[in-house]
């Protein structure tokens, strides 16, 4: 009977990370648009519910309630793996985000190797998409994708690195602990840039939309999905671009911590001022899509290779021989 | 222990049965994805006993870049397509032999390696790593490769290099005829160059470019 009432408890503490998760990537969705539309000076979605709030809902009614269709060359077990692979993906890396001290779901040693890894299984879902759908389009859209994914998580991994000689562990939590004194963003503010730079790239978000660029491919590696499968990996999309603003926040902005250690601030629980932090990275995001032209296919594989993984590596040196020569190296 | 054993179990039964998958299935990207699925099992091994470092580290090489080429590679043959009768065929009389030798060669090395540790268990013996057990693993894993091992595990970074650059030079040709777009070209060009505004007098044209 004990195991029963472990395994009901952590059902219980998994739901209860989820459907929040879940229910913020529907309205981040709604966000997206709108800073998308305030940009370009229309209304975006502002009939469903106030403000247009339940836009999302409505949307994801009209995806459930449309035919599923399966072509029929397809190799259908892989067609229909793929998008629960990247929904599944995009959601178990949630596990390890530390939502305050002690807040978190699996508070593992490796917490951030973890989310490396399952970000870089994340490509499967679209390179599985695209080749069981037995299409050009998809096929090409899934093999630019796993081009782009795999380039750029070269230098997230190298900019990882650089965090990580500060902290000295790869736990979550110790990551944010680290940076009570001084959020990481100030003295590896380049590394931030390229930070978010990369993970534009790794989310397939504009200017980075090179898998679905519809002038060229109709839509990428999604053209064969339809109703609640195509809705799968949209969800998918946005929890992974939620989780990389999650990690923006934790490895250079200082997670939960609240900006400033006084008073007033230190009442605001840690869970609001994460959130807070992911919004504000999240909105960065929406910005750049609403302003940024897509990217040739040629110069996205230069930035990633040829600038950015050598900056990130010379910059490992510099941070490395900084921290050994004032004898900053974390001990423990 | 009931819970882990069962993990255990269930962990090794789907590696093997995904590890056999791999040879037996028609399909060679089915074959690919049972070899991921089977490299994923062996990560949730490591991490079961412990070594969660080396678990997530075989996610991101193996599954994370190896396996999306060896993906690659398989989609871009298209040999999905080719029927499995090559095993019965003529052509393949020649090749089975040496596979078979092969294969043997193989199997009585790893009889060997294994016959020696159990003939001389001290041959490589951890406890004279003095590992102190309050650390974590990776802690534990980073202190030996960076001391004690420093200099093997630079030559095989060594190595890796020059595998890398020698993959690089087999594989590169200058080829002819090939349009190329000069990135520095293309971003120095500057308005002067590409507008010129001009004053249009009405009824009468302008003459551009002589």
């Amino acid at each position: 009977m004990q195991y029963f009432d472990i395994i009901f408890q952590e059902v219980y503490k998994i739901l209860f990370l989820l459907v929040p998760v879940l229910v913020s990537v529907a309205m981040i969705v709604w966000l997206d648009r709108r800073v998308w539309a305030f940009v370009q000076k229309r209304q975006g979605p502002n009939v469903v519910g106030p403000f247009g709030l339940l836009q999302s809902l409505a949307d994801a009614l009209k995806y459930i309630f449309k035919e599923i269709i399966i072509p029929a060359s397809s190799n259908k077990v892989i067609f229909i793996l793929a998008p629960i692979i990247t929904m599944t993906l995009a959601l178990i890396a949630w596990a390890v985000i530390p939502f305050n001290e002690g807040q978190v779901l699996a508070n593992i040693n490796v917490g951030i190797l973890y989310i490396f890894a399952v970000s870089s299984l994340g490509v499967y879902g679209i390179i599985m998409g695209g080749w069981a759908s037995n299409s050009k389009y998809p096929f090409l859209g899934a093999i630019r994708s796993a081009a782009q994914m795999v380039s750029y998580e070269v230098s997230i991994g190298i900019i990882i690195i650089n965090v990580l000689l500060c902290v000295g562990s790869l736990n979550l939590s110790d990551i944010v602990l680290a940076q009570q004194e001084m959020w990481f963003i100030i003295p590896l503010f380049p590394m931030f840039v390229i930070f978010f730079i990369s993970s534009l790239a790794e989310t397939n978000r504009p200017p980075f939309d090179l898998p679905e660029a519809e002038a060229e491919l109709v839509a990428g590696y999604q053209t064969e999905y339809s109703g609640m499968m195509y809705a799968m990996f949209w969800l998918g999309e946005y929890a992974n671009i939620l989780l990389m603003c999650a990690l923006g926040s934790i490895l250079f902005l200082g997670g939960w911590l609240s900006p400033i250690d006084i008073y007033p601030f230190t009442l605001v629980p840690g869970a609001v001022w994460l959130i807070f932090k992911i919004l504000f990275l999240f909105i960065l995001f929406a910005l750049v899509k609403a302003t940024v032209p897509r990217y040739r296919y040629d110069q996205l594989m230069r930035l990633g290779w040829k600038i950015f993984l050598p900056f990130s590596l010379i910059y490992v040196v510099l941070t490395a021989s900084y921290l050994f020569y004032f004898n900053l190296l974390p001990t423990n | 222990m009931i819970a882990h054993a069962i993990f255990f179990y269930v962990f090794s039964l789907i590696a093997i049965i995904s590890a056999i998958m791999v040879t037996v299935s028609k399909n060679t990207v089915h074959s690919v994805f049972f070899l991921i699925l089977d490299f994923i099992s062996i990560s949730c091994l490591f991490i079961m006993i412990g070594a969660e470092f080396l678990g997530m580290i075989m996610l991101i090489v193996y599954v994370g870049a190896v396996a999306v080429l060896f993906l690659f590679v398989v989609m871009m043959l298209n040999v999905a397509q080719q029927k499995n009768q090559w095993l019965l065929s003529e052509d393949s009389s020649g090749h089975i032999p040496i596979g078979l030798i092969i294969s043997a060669l193989i199997f009585f090395e790893l009889i060997i390696v294994i016959g020696g540790w159990k003939y001389k268990p001290d041959l490589f013996n951890s406890d004279n790593l003095q590992i102190s057990s309050e650390l974590s693993n990776t802690h534990s894993l980073g202190q030996i490769l960076y001391t004690d091992y420093i200099h093997v595990f630079q030559i095989s970074g060594m190595i890796l290099l020059i595998a890398m650059i020698g993959a690089i030079v087999l594989t590169f040709r200058q080829r002819e005829g090939v349009k190329k777009q000069s990135y520095i070209k293309q971003i120095s060009r500057e308005r002067s160059e590409g507008v010129e505004v001009l004053d249009m007098p009405s009824n009468k044209g302008v003459k551009i470019d002589d």
